[in-house]
């Protein structure tokens, strides 16, 4: 099989708050025989943020990023679920749009690129489902999960808006029921656990302005899980991964129940199933401990 | 016209009761039915009704997806009945189907909901153009196709109260106002006819403010005439600082700080960000940033890796700004 080869938009977080998910990324990647290409020259998607304040500004941000990766001739992968939605809502508007493109682009002429429109841009989730496939995957276990019950927690930004996901994946999923994570903790030899709030929002992007909103949404997302008999929890995005595994105080306070589990990012569960270096999955950062390893 | 054969399967319906003047406590009935491949989810209300019991009461009017009178949640998920093919409904969920109303705590009897909140809402925004008519005007008013255009989908709604009641925040805090009054309020803010001085600000309050939207998404994909709520909410925003309106809270700091973040390293610095969001207000995050920093989740502004070719973002940054603050 040829070496897979991808752009890594790292975004933010993971070079920040969540380095486990990082070093994660990377022991996987090794793993699996993929070669990351990091995009060093990035900046910040905006997280849905600056897009509030300044949205044409955050276009040719992103644009500005995609347009190095196109330099590279490689599909841009992410491994944060809203770099995934700023990202792929770029390309879907500039692909849609030849005079929003245009403009776009007479702003990158200044610092010589160009917006061209040529890669892919895709979840690190979706690129080893499609790339490499879940059968593959499957083979390669040596450590299987089987005595785990497994809460998958998709985050919003993954599967919704689902124009996005149609886009940037070969099989796309329902918003509405979806499967890849659950099918991803089969694989790797897990029970998955179905429970309600598995799509639902985890409040990350209201924490600073409403933060009772946020803090509830993150309690009701845990106490689903728990209530699913999960043993752990297990998240593609490291923003929501902030606040399962940060918050539990607050969470608690909001929603008048003890909660906390442990919350795994999705290469952390791939890396113990593929048999990584515990020490190379950073577990040590959590601050809900995980307990199992 | 499609060609496809009628297929019919077999469907179990759970469906849920409740007679808020007779009963304690809702409860569900089961229908198992035959479901033809053309049928929609307004077919299945209505044989309910008509084969099964003549009591079951639902909303419906129209039955062309413009009155916006059925909206109900299958699975959990909000759907406009009449819209809804089942045959898509029994690719997503199998033979297995739970009918809700649109809101489980304002049911008043089986589908039909008490939809004041949705209705008490979409007023408060004026969700109507204010402006000194003349009464006796020489010309009419009309809209250019670009200023038509800036109303964007926002005017297809049908006020169905899909999105309202799939909203998370709605749940959680009955104060805000929702995506379905954001979108009218955006209708009306967009249309150049418009004089109101005060919606802008009214919605844009913190709390019951469109700044508490979590951007789940949610509002966008349930919506079935594809208003595209959150993206209103976004306009909303963008307007607050391309007027200059913008006050200093949280919420704005919040939205701003990424663009001083960004400025000056390309990649965010997330302490500088809540810092700057929060002002004094940082202080209830210590405990939780204390914790953070002794798990090494804490980056200090002199170890942030700035994005390389920083100077193509700052010239960027500099040229392409648009909003004010």
């Amino acid at each position: 099989m040829k070496k897979l080869k991808y752009a890594l938009f790292t975004g933010c977080t993971a070079k920040q708050s969540t380095p486990e998910q990082m070093m994660s990324t990377m022991a996987v990647a090794e793993k699996l025989g993929i070669e990351l290409i990091e995009l060093t020259e990035a900046s910040c998607c905006g997280a849905s943020h600056l897009q509030d304040y300044d949205d044409f500004l955050s276009l040719v941000l992103n644009a500005r990023n995609i347009a190095y990766a196109e330099k590279h001739g490689l599909t841009m992968v992410t491994i944060c679920n809203t770099c995934q939605l700023n990202t792929a809502m770029t390309k879907h508007r500039l692909d849609n749009n030849a005079e929003l493109k245009a403009k776009v682009n007479e702003k990158l002429a200044e610092i010589g690129l160009e917006y061209k429109g040529t890669s892919k841009i895709t979840h690190f989730l979706y690129a080893i489902i499609d790339d490499i496939g879940l059968d593959k995957i499957k083979e390669m276990v040596v450590t299987p999960l089987s005595q785990f019950n497994i809460a998958p927690f998709y985050g919003c930004h993954n599967i919704r808006p689902s124009e996005l996901q149609n886009e940037s994946h070969d099989k796309a999923e329902s918003p509405y029921n979806p499967t890849s994570l659950d099918d991803l903790i089969i694989a790797c030899g897990g029970q998955n656990v179905d429970y309600d709030e598995k799509n639902k929002c985890c409040g990350f992007h209201a924490e600073l302005q409403a933060p009772k909103t946020a803090a509830t949404l993150t309690g009701n997302a845990i106490a689903g899980a728990m209530d699913g008999n999960a043993d752990w929890m297990v998240t593609p995005c490291p923003l929501c991964h902030l606040k399962l595994d940060t918050q539990t105080h607050h969470a608690s306070k909001a929603i008048g129940r003890e909660v906390a589990l442990p919350v795994l990012h999705m290469q952390q569960m791939l890396g113990l199933a593929l048999g990584c270096d515990q020490n190379a999955l950073g577990m040590k950062h959590h601050l809900t401990k995980v307990n199992f390893v | 016209m499609s060609t496809n054969k009628i297929t019919t399967q077999k469907v179990n319906f759970k469906v849920f009761r409740f007679n808020a003047d007779e009963d304690y406590l809702p409860y569900y009935e089961d229908y198992a039915m035959d479901v033809t491949s053309e049928e929609v989810v307004l077919d299945i209300l209505n044989r309910i009704k008509w084969d099964h019991d003549g009591s079951f009461s639902y909303r419906r009017s129209c039955r062309h997806g413009i009155c916006g009178a059925c909206a109900i949640k299958v699975n959990g998920r909000s759907t406009l009945a009449c819209k809804e093919s089942m045959t898509d409904m029994i690719e997503l969920w199998g033979d297995e189907m739970t009918i809700e109303p649109l809101s489980i705590k304002r049911a008043v009897k089986d589908m039909i909901i008490d939809k004041g909140d949705f209705w008490e809402k979409h007023d408060a925004v004026k969700p109507f153009v204010v402006d000194e008519i003349d009464e006796t005007p020489e010309t009419e008013n009309l809209l250019s196709p670009a200023e038509a255009d800036a109303l964007d989908d926002a005017d297809l709604c049908i006020q169905c109260g899909a999105c309202h009641y799939a909203c998370p925040v709605v749940e959680v805090n009955e104060e805000f106002m929702g995506p379905a009054a954001f979108a009218a309020a955006y209708r009306f803010e967009a249309d150049v006819r418009d004089g109101d001085k005060s919606r802008l600000i009214d919605v844009n309050q913190m709390g019951s403010g469109v700044w508490d939207c979590v951007k789940c998404y949610e509002c966008a994909q349930v919506c079935p005439k594809e208003v595209n709520p959150i993206e209103k909410i976004g306009k909303l925003h963008n307007m607050l600082f391309q007027q200059g309106k913008a006050e200093s809270n949280v919420a704005t700091r919040h939205a701003v700080g990424f663009e001083k973040s960004i400025k000056k390293n390309g990649v965010l610095d997330e302490g500088g960000l809540v810092l700057y969001s929060e002002m004094a207000g940082i202080v209830k995050h210590v405990p939780v940033a204390l914790k953070m920093f002794s798990k090494g989740k804490i980056t200090p502004p002199w170890s942030i890796t700035k994005s390389k070719n920083l100077d193509e973002i700052q010239k960027l940054v500099k040229s392409s700004t648009t909003a004010k603050f």
